[in-house]
């Protein structure tokens, strides 16, 4: 991490004045919104920070190429790009839960974990970090984020249609997944290892 | 589950995002099906739930620091007063809007708007918006009543805003602050509306009551009129509707 990943991208140093303004403005002001898109994607805080440093770096070297527009889904874009990069390399395993639809209504809770979870937040947290990531990026855009589906469409770079669907599925898992927590798995464990 | 429509179109109509044909289409379908009803209730409460849970997650201070070292000094001077705030990237916006102030200095006297075009006002309000979206920086009076928030602006302004409570109508007053917009001081209202915020600019208008305007930049939406002498420009990343329903609330 850190300068390596930058590319062909433009030197810190090289952004003039005037530009580092405009990013001032424009785009450092979403620090937050990039923060917690990282974290609900990593599922960590810590890897968070780091990534969503990574990809706040990643945004000034490349300022150049935003030319006007949503700066917030421009930056957004950079952060989920960063994030799934980084979970190919680190984490792979996360990815495979990926399209996996009838997989398990998995690791849920235990009736003892569920007991101890019995705060509202500490559930939800767990169902949504449960989902697959693109599920649980559509739904972090949209319910935390308070994106459109045009500036979700955007983000993810898929057409508006699939958005609307990747939130309709996504929504329904996390249903199922808060309502009947002790639902038996169907593939034991199979993505565990 | 049979209706095709609880794993779709249902969707686009919770968010708000169907065309007004198609959410037409969608109610006139909830007449006749139960499934959808029983869904969308389902949906809605989940939403309020996710929404209630407080699960958003704010930078660290030590990500910005960190942030800080990595890009270096800003490039701004340091306007004296704003040395004093503490939070790092506070005074740079505070310096690019005195900067913004200075340009178009030669030309502002009385009003906020009577010089450049539209759009460079709905740039300086969105920029003020996201301002005050920084941790800390949103109400200089933090309450929900309008008895408390109004008396807080006497002798801060050489005009009295109109401040009100729309929180049965689902905007409920937050607080309110000071802000400045193109040189001008102008009082600003804080509203609530579900899970965003919606500032509403306030300064004396220069004409008589206007027809609402509106439009969008960086992705948020702004309305602006004018009523009763006063100037209001209301701007969030709430849907226009929802806007324009709080630009009615104001007329009443």
């Amino acid at each position: 991490m850190g300068s390596g990943v930058a590319g062909k991208g433009t030197d810190v140093s090289d952004l003039d004045s005037e530009e580092r303004v405009r990013f001032e403005q424009l785009v450092l002001p979403h620090l937050d919104a990039a923060f917690n898109l990282a974290r609900w994607l990593l599922r960590n805080r810590a890897d968070a920070q780091d990534v969503a440093q990574e990809a706040m770096l990643r945004a000034f070297r490349f300022f150049r190429g935003f030319h006007g527009g949503d700066a917030r889904a421009w930056l957004l874009q950079i952060v989920r790009n960063t994030c799934f990069t980084w979970l190919e390399k680190h984490r792979s395993v996360d990815l495979m839960t990926e399209f996996d639809e009838e997989l398990h209504l998995q690791p849920s809770m235990s009736p003892e974990s569920q007991a101890i979870a019995g705060d509202n937040r500490e559930r939800l947290t767990r169902a949504l970090e449960d989902l697959p990531p693109r599920f649980r990026e559509i739904l972090v855009l949209r319910e935390l984020e308070g994106c459109s589906y045009k500036e979700i469409a955007a983000i993810t770079s898929t057409p508006i249609g699939t958005v609307m669907s990747g939130l309709a599925r996504a929504r329904q898992r996390l249903q199922r997944t808060l309502t009947q927590p002790g639902a038996p798995k169907k593939q034991e464990a199979s993505h565990e290892l | 589950m049979n209706c095709e429509l609880t794993g779709s179109v249902l969707h686009g109509y919770l968010d708000g995002e169907l065309d007004a044909a198609r959410a037409a289409d969608f109610e006139r379908h909830l007449v006749s099906c139960p499934e959808c009803v029983r869904a969308l209730e389902a949906q809605e409460s989940l939403r309020s739930s996710l929404q209630g849970a407080a699960l958003y997650e704010r930078a660290p201070s030590s990500l910005r620091e960190k942030l800080r070292t990595e890009l270096g000094p800003p490039r701004l001077a340091v306007p004296t007063a704003a040395v004093l705030r503490p939070t790092p990237w506070r005074w740079l916006a505070i310096a690019a809007a005195l900067l913004l102030a200075a340009l178009a200095g030669w030309r502002l006297l009385p009003g906020v708007r009577n010089s450049g075009s539209e759009t460079q006002l709905a740039a300086a309000i969105v920029d003020a918006h996201l301002r005050s979206l920084q941790p800390g920086h949103l109400e200089d009076v933090v309450s929900t009543d309008q008895h408390t928030v109004k008396p807080w602006f006497d002798g801060k302004l050489d005009f009295a805003p109109p401040v009100r409570d729309f929180v049965d109508q689902g905007f409920p007053l937050q607080g309110g602050r000071l802000d400045v917009v193109r040189g001008r001081t102008v009082a600003v209202l804080v509203y609530a509306r579900r899970k965003h915020l919606v500032n509403v600019f306030i300064w004396p208008a220069a004409e008589s009551d206007s027809h609402p305007s509106s439009g969008s930049q960086l992705g948020y939406n702004w309305v602006s009129w004018s009523r009763n002498g006063m100037e209001l420009y209301a701007v969030s990343d709430v849907n226009p509707a929802d806007l324009s329903e709080l630009q009615r609330l104001s007329m009443e």
